[in-house]
């Protein structure tokens, strides 16, 4: 995908340059957030952005989730494309009625004479030692609510495409962002100039193997890829890193290839395990793809509990390298 | 007229607006708020017969205030309504076979049936809705308003919600952003006495809903609701205000609901006595009176008037009976535009 005028960016700088393109090629697009402007959002992605496109467009809400999605879902009916940043994804549960019980069924409820074109952009996951109200990964509630769209990206490159795609859906996209990504110099990746975008709907494979398949979203992807490295050094197994992408819709071929090809599945998050996403992913291969199966699908995900403060704790909760390496020593056995 | 006249609404020298209009849109508030009482009355009708297959709110008593409010601004701008609907539907303009039909479920209804009294929408007449939710539309009209301000497209918004949805967060969070932004929304406040059963003294410990305004700096004041013209003018005021850039307001209606909350009301919180007072202040009975005193129309013309508008409801409930139901196969189309 590499081309020549492709950039290393970081995941935060790949956000904001897609921000910065749509609204430039487009009025109706505009942000609407808390302490977005001068300060540049919490994690610091829309800095500068008030400096080139004032108030109006860079628009500083007082703290009011309730309100800021609402008021977006509002705007969004009316003609304008907003793009919505909820600080942490935990305060979407404050917006839930408007995000839930409107934003997400106006366009059934209103028979599909209105569309609601909004982007809720929102910072999810742990590991930051910010304890249970700023780190959980709630993508499972919202992907379970019919309406909705559900993007997480996991690198620079998916961050940018897929950002675009969700700004041009006519559709409510809850866009997942992942903390320990935005400024990590570790996963930069090749990233385009131009305007770009990559569908929703569409996984990807980030990287290819024939012994297991490992599907996983967002941080979780990179984790992945470390875990399989490793194994493949260590032990020479040869894992396949499918990275879904998009939650909703969801790209079940693309896993049902790959099980093709490899017979095993591990299926990689954040969340805690119960009522987690990868149950649903889980659930459709067993449908769909039983027969290519050799071995019942594991999921590595996060401990049934709140994400704990303490490091050892923390470290306990979310899945790691280890965890991920050892979850495919136990399935291939 | 080459001289003004003013009104004194609580303490607001308000323009009387309504005076000068034309005869014709005189009769046609007057044609709106039949619509909506027989409309509701049919839908009754249809709930009593088991026909409607959920539930209905009732706008029966309370038309004044939906019919002064929207022929006080213009045909395109918006309004958001509430689950108590069907009143603000009408008086924006939609189509009663249509609107009657989504009540049915039917197909031909304005969500396919997919919606239902409490989801009627008419996004072309600039009727964002009903809600189920109460205060579900407040944040959607102050986004409407947003969308007006950045476009600078001239229009205005009028969020109807009850008192109810007054107590609701988004209330709060809402108008104070609008109050901020200077956006150009009407919140109006239907104070319909109760929120399902509790009572307004129960759920408030301030004499006026619209006191509230004090919070966020806005204007606003509490009005008679059953009063087509001292609505119309206070709404004409406050839409030239909010047109002319100055910010939202927040008006209170005071109006009472003459049926139950919903179908399965048994009423055990109010008393006969108190519905009836209220319906000796019937909205409709006030209004053409006036007209009639004012030599608008006749005793003969109203009821004229009535048996039109009452064949017309006919018509409605024909249509939508004789409609078909939407087909099974469609159960997930447009969950996605």
């Amino acid at each position: 995908m590499l081309k020549n005028n492709t950039r290393q960016l970081t995941y935060l700088e790949a956000l904001r340059e897609a921000m910065q393109q749509k609204m430039r090629a487009d009025n109706d697009v505009y942000l609407i957030g808390e302490d977005i402007a001068e300060y540049g959002g919490a994690f610091g992605v829309t800095v500068g952005m008030l400096e080139e496109f004032g108030s109006e467009r860079i628009r500083n809400t007082p703290i009011s989730e309730e309100a800021i999605i609402g008021v977006a879902a509002g705007s969004a009916i009316t003609g304008m494309r907003p793009i919505a940043e909820i600080m942490f994804s935990d305060f979407i549960t404050i917006a839930m009625d408007q995000i839930a019980n409107q934003a997400a069924k106006i366009c059934y409820m209103f028979g599909g004479k209105a569309r609601v074109p909004m982007v809720i952009r929102t910072a999810g996951g742990g590991g930051t030692g910010a304890a249970a109200q700023h780190s959980q990964s709630l993508e499972a509630i919202v992907a379970h609510i019919p309406g909705l769209k559900v993007v997480m990206p996991s690198c620079p490159y998916d961050a940018k495409g897929l950002l675009i795609s969700s700004i041009n859906d006519d559709n409510p996209v809850i866009f997942i962002e992942h903390k320990l990504l935005y400024k990590n110099k570790k996963y930069t990746n090749g990233v385009p100039e131009e305007m770009y975008e990559i569908p929703l709907g569409k996984g990807d494979i980030k990287k290819e193997g024939s012994d297991i398949s490992i599907v996983a979203t967002s941080y979780m992807v990179q984790k992945s890829l470390e875990a399989a490295e490793k194994l493949s050094l260590e032990k020479g197994i040869d894992c396949e890193v499918v990275d879904i992408r998009t939650l909703k819709p969801l790209d079940i071929d693309i896993i049902l290839n790959s099980i093709k090809k490899t017979g095993k599945l591990i299926c990689v998050e954040e969340a805690p395990v119960f009522g987690g996403f990868m149950g649903e992913v889980a659930a459709q291969v067993s449908e769909k793809g039983f027969d290519w199966l050799d071995a019942p699908i594991k999921r590595v995900a996060g401990r049934n509990c709140p994400v704990p403060y303490s490091l050892v704790l923390e470290q306990e909760m979310i899945p790691g390298v280890e965890r991920i390496e050892k979850g495919i020593l136990d399935l291939l056995g | 007229m080459s001289k003004k006249l003013y009104i004194d609404v609580n303490g607001y020298k308000i323009e009387d607006r309504f005076t000068g209009l034309s005869n014709d849109l005189k009769i046609e508030m007057l044609r709106k708020m039949y619509e909506i009482r027989h409309f509701e009355n049919e839908t009754e009708q249809f709930i009593i017969r088991g026909m409607i297959h959920g539930t209905c709110h009732l706008y029966t008593g309370e038309e004044a205030t939906a019919v002064g409010a929207i022929y006080a601004i213009q045909n395109d701008d918006y309004i958001t309504s509430t689950h108590r609907g069907h009143g603000h539907c009408i008086a924006k303009g939609a189509d009663l076979n249509i609107m009657m039909a989504e009540l049915l479920g039917k197909k031909t209804g304005y969500s396919k049936g997919k919606g239902g009294s409490m989801h009627i929408a008419d996004v072309r007449s600039g009727n964002l809705g009903a809600n189920g939710v109460v205060g579900g539309s407040i944040g959607i009209a102050t986004g409407a308003a947003l969308t007006c301000k950045m476009k600078k497209n001239g229009k205005i918004v009028v969020c109807f919600f009850g008192d109810g949805a007054a107590n609701q967060g988004i209330f709060h969070s809402s108008i104070n952003m609008a109050s901020i932004w200077d956006l150009p929304v009407v919140y109006l406040c239907e104070n319909n006495v109760y929120g399902m059963s509790t009572s307004v003294k129960e759920a408030f410990n301030i004499k006026k809903i619209s006191d509230r305004k004090y919070a966020y700096g806005i204007e606003g004041l509490t009005i008679d609701g059953n009063d087509l013209i001292e609505v119309f003018n206070t709404i004409s005021y406050f839409a030239g205000r909010c047109r002319a850039g100055k910010g939202p307001v927040l008006v209170e209606s005071l109006t009472y609901r003459w049926s139950g909350h919903s179908k399965s009301d048994a009423q055990v919180y109010r008393t006969r006595e108190e519905i009836k007072e209220w319906k000796e202040r019937d909205p409709i009975k006030r209004y053409k009176e006036i007209l009639i005193s004012r030599k608008i129309i006749t005793e003969k013309d109203d009821n004229d008037l009535e048996k039109e508008v009452m064949s017309k409801i006919q018509e409605a409930s024909e249509f939508a009976k004789e409609s078909p139901f939407p087909d099974p196969s469609e159960v997930e189309d447009d969950v996605y535009a």
